[in-house]
């Protein structure tokens, strides 16, 4: 399919490549494991802010001057961090590659930090964190997570508070940089103008002199929340809720199995049983999913539906009475295999461009998937019988140990006590 | 070429003509066709845009173009309901449609050698659509959901549907793309039937497709499907004009829900098709300069330079049959209030009025934009959007592909002209935003 290289740099960094000639630039994406979970205790957003305010100025480059460099040359460079990841992305015409990625590592290595930039990247996060407050989907999300744990890095909210925000100095950030970022919890994924010799020495120029080591901690079976609801009143016509419980491990034997089963009951598009029931016959609600979410030591299942405060209680009775039908072995033949065709045929759809693959290759390193993923995956798809995914079902999907947060004024939803 | 030539001393930009270089051609029974090559994996992006949009929607039934997007998907003779974006998804692809102002298109992302069937079936739909109550209705209720989901929970969107219909004073762009909602309730069947039987035509359609295909492969296909569709004549497209602007206009929404106060400002300004397009790629030049990322003027004045601001920009779609707005907004620090804010964007706004832009600023701006173009051309959806989007706005292939040779070609007085036109606060409506 897509021909997959290894690049280990001398300088110890270790990168998937493929070489994709047809337009003249390059995308890369990298990824340290730790993110906001390397959030010193009492500076929730730490990571997060960082990813804001390391490419605002570096080296001889001040703010403006840096955003010039950015933009004149059309690179562009932006840092995120998640609940357990602090990730990046680069794009850069050929024409102007060896700049990007000094610029890359001047953000990296040598971030000015200067006052100006930093107060203003905390307004911005200050202005981002006060409309989330007010946010149906992104109330939702918050209370979601910290319910399910509690003080554990996890539960704690990705991009601090109104609070910490406050906190954070120039120089937390340099120790951030420096204690979380090492080279042994780094991959980088590369797609585009750009052939393997060519791209290592830009690897080590870019990320070869970070320091050694790791920063993180692997962590199994971080503990959950049982079963609950939890419901937070505003005044909205909809009730957005989000719902769930413990998912499946990547490297479980079982894993594309549950992939599979979720995907009959609340995969993307308009076919899953969800959106036959929710939606096509009810009318209940515009969309509704679930999905695995893979966060290290805490595999997760959530979805997602939002419905009229009125019909909300139907939705979600709905919801977990599907579940609880494919859990009881509620599948047969043909339905795998349509949806085996839809997971194998829309494969290729996700690597048709130069973003695309890049990502890709990334998750790949990431989660340890193997070098020849790409020819792999559909074939282990394509090696399920009907009775594995059935006993997938049976192991993920538990509507009795739901927790559910309902944002809203819903009604006939009884909160626990 | 000449100018971007003249303007590439660092080599960034190759002398460029064209973006895409498309392939087209009209099957008789009036259907245009568009074709981008781009062979990088076996998939195509397979699209048909009907040149009719919200701005159509007949009155009292704002929206119904949207409403009918959603049953397109709701059976014919040969497709039961619901079944289409079934079949979509057991062929490994991925389906959907969306709805503007002036255009509504389908879309199905899917391996090259399951395009003759998507064809097939949405050839079929273009003329055979049969629609029952028991289907008709819950769908209208998924569209009050819709419609709660992206506008009526958020206080943003409403600021900006209410600006909107205060923007344009008789012309239907005033009218939100999904529509009021006491509107929405009352749709019946037939209105949505005689909405189809009146727009959906070949004549009136584009089929695009970018991917692993060349036009040769494509135009038997076209041949055997949509060719194979009777003619059907469609209204012209004749939308009430707008009546001259005399009065600035202003508004604030408060709402417990708000977290975060803002402050937006949109005015009436001429698209790449209107009257007064020969400001259309001035606009869009200044736009870019104006309101674009960490370096442009308000960002640079409001946010870096005066801290009132913890965010400001603008920005200009050009893309659209009648005027269009240009919008700038900001978002205060703490403790800034709107009018404040409000008064120093106004300075900048007079100062690029008074001043325009400096050749250096402009030069720049016009050869990261040209640059930028390098990187659409690795999406294939991008590409089909972009002709789509031109084609039912009033632009021809030609137009579309002339877009590096006419923004190379703007001139400093051009953009001076363009500001001068654009900032007149009798076209402006200016919204703010406010906790209750």
């Amino acid at each position: 399919m897509v021909p997959v290289q290894e690049v280990k740099t001398p300088g110890g960094i270790r990168a998937y490549l493929v070489t994709e000639r047809t337009v003249p630039f390059l995308s890369l994406g990298f990824h340290f494991r730790g993110g906001a979970k390397l959030d010193p205790f009492g500076k929730d957003g730490l990571a997060s802010f960082t990813a804001g305010v390391i490419d605002e100025g570096a080296g001889p480059y001040d703010t403006q001057a840096f955003r010039r460099e950015l933009e004149d040359n059309v690179i562009r460079l932006g840092f995120d961090a998640d609940r357990d990841g602090f990730s990046g992305h680069l794009k850069t015409l050929s024409a102007t590659r060896d700049h990007a990625f000094e610029l890359l590592r001047l953000a990296l290595h040598e971030p000015r930090l200067d006052a100006e930039p930093v107060e203003r990247v905390r307004a911005q996060v200050q202005a981002d964190l006060s409309r989330r407050a007010k946010d149906p989907n992104a109330q939702a999300r918050r209370h979601f997570y910290h319910g399910m744990f509690g003080t554990h890095a996890y539960g704690r909210p990705i991009r601090g508070t109104l609070e910490t925000v406050t906190l954070f100095s120039a120089g937390d950030v340099r120790t951030y940089v420096s204690e979380a970022l090492r080279k042994d919890d780094l991959v980088v994924g590369v797609c585009g103008d750009i052939d393997a010799a060519t791209l290592a020495p830009l690897l080590d120029h870019a990320f070869g002199t970070l320091p050694a080591g790791s920063a993180w901690t692997v962590e199994t079976a971080v503990p959950m929340a049982g079963p609950g609801l939890e419901i937070v009143e505003i005044d909205n016509p909809q009730t957005v809720a989000m719902f769930g419980h413990g998912g499946i491990e990547r490297h479980d034997p079982g894993y594309q199995a549950a992939f599979v089963a979720n995907h009959i009951l609340a995969g993307g598009g308009f076919s899953s049983r969800l959106m036959e029931e929710v939606r096509e016959k009810r009318g209940l609600a515009y969309g509704v999913g679930a999905s695995l979410v893979e966060l290290q030591g805490a595999p997760l299942w959530i979805g997602h539906v939002a419905t009229s405060n009125d019909r909300v209680a139907q939705s979600l009775e709905i919801i977990a009475s599907e579940a609880s039908k494919l859990a009881n072995g509620m599948l047969d033949s043909p339905e795998l295999e349509d949806a085996r065709t839809y997971i194998t045929g829309s494969f290729p759809l996700r690597l048709t461009s130069n973003d695309q693959v890049a990502g890709m290759l990334v998750g790949m390193l990431t989660l340890d998937l193997g070098q020849d993923y790409l020819d792999r995956r559909n074939q282990l798809i394509e090696a399920l019988t009907l009775e594995e995914v059935q006993a997938a079902a049976r192991r993920l999907f538990h509507p009795d140990a739901m927790r559910v947060v309902a944002v809203g004024k819903p009604q006939g939803l009884k909160a626990a006590a | 070429m000449h100018a971007i030539a003249g303007l590439n001393p660092q080599g960034l930009v190759p002398p460029q003509k064209g973006l895409f270089h498309p392939a087209t051609f009209h099957l008789g029974n009036g259907m245009e066709v568009v074709v981008v090559e781009n062979h990088r994996a076996p998939v195509v992006a397979h699209w048909v845009w009907y040149k009719v949009g919200c701005a159509d929607s007949p009155i009292g039934k704002s929206g119904l173009p949207h409403f009918l997007e959603h049953l397109m998907f709701k059976g014919t003779d040969a497709i039961p309901p619901g079944a289409f974006s079934k079949e979509v998804a057991k062929q490994g692809g991925n389906d959907n449609a969306q709805t503007s102002l002036d255009y509504t298109a389908y879309f199905q992302l899917i391996a090259k050698d399951r395009l003759p069937l998507m064809m097939q079936m949405e050839a079929d739909r273009m003329a055979n659509l049969r629609l029952v109550d028991e289907i008709v209705y819950p769908e209208r209720d998924v569209i009050v959901e819709e419609r709660r989901q992206r506008i009526d929970n958020d206080p943003n969107a409403q600021l900006h549907e209410q600006m909107s219909a205060l923007q344009y004073l008789h012309h239907p762009y005033r009218l939100p793309v999904i529509g009021w909602m006491h509107e929405i309730q009352a749709y019946t069947r037939e209105d949505a039937l005689a909405f189809y039987d009146r727009w959906y035509a070949p004549g009136n359609a584009v089929l695009v497709v970018a991917g692993d295909i060349t036009a040769d492969e494509l135009r038997p296909l076209a041949e055997a499907t949509y060719g194979k569709v009777a003619p059907r004549g469609t209204p012209e497209r004749v939308r009430v004009g707008e009546p001259p602007q005399l009065a600035e206009r202003r508004l604030q929404l408060a709402d417990e829900r708000v977290g975060q106060p803002f402050l937006i400002r949109s005015y009436l300004v001429p698209s790449f098709a209107s009257a007064g397009k020969e400001h259309a790629y001035p606009l869009e030049v200044l736009m870019e300069w104006l309101g674009t990322g960490g370096t442009s003027e308000l960002f640079r004045d409001l946010v870096v330079e005066k801290g009132l601001a913890s965010n400001a920009g603008g920005f200009y779609r050009g893309v659209s049959l009648d005027p269009t707005m240009l919008r700038v907004y900001a978002i205060p620090r703490p403790g800034v209030g709107l009018d404040t804010l409000e008064s120093e964007l106004d300075e900048v706004l007079a100062r690029v009025v008074r001043d325009g832009i400096p050749a250096d600023a402009l030069e720049r701006v016009q050869r990261r934009m040209l640059a930028e173009s390098v990187y659409d051309r690795d999406s294939l959806m991008g590409a089909s959007r972009y002709f789509g989007a031109c084609l039912c706005s009033g632009l021809t292939v030609e137009d579309a592909e002339a877009w590096p040779e006419r923004i190379a070609a703007v001139t400093v007085d051009d953009v001076r002209a363009a500001g001068a036109l654009a900032f007149n606060k009798r076209h402006a409506v200016t919204g703010h935003l406010v906790h209750a």
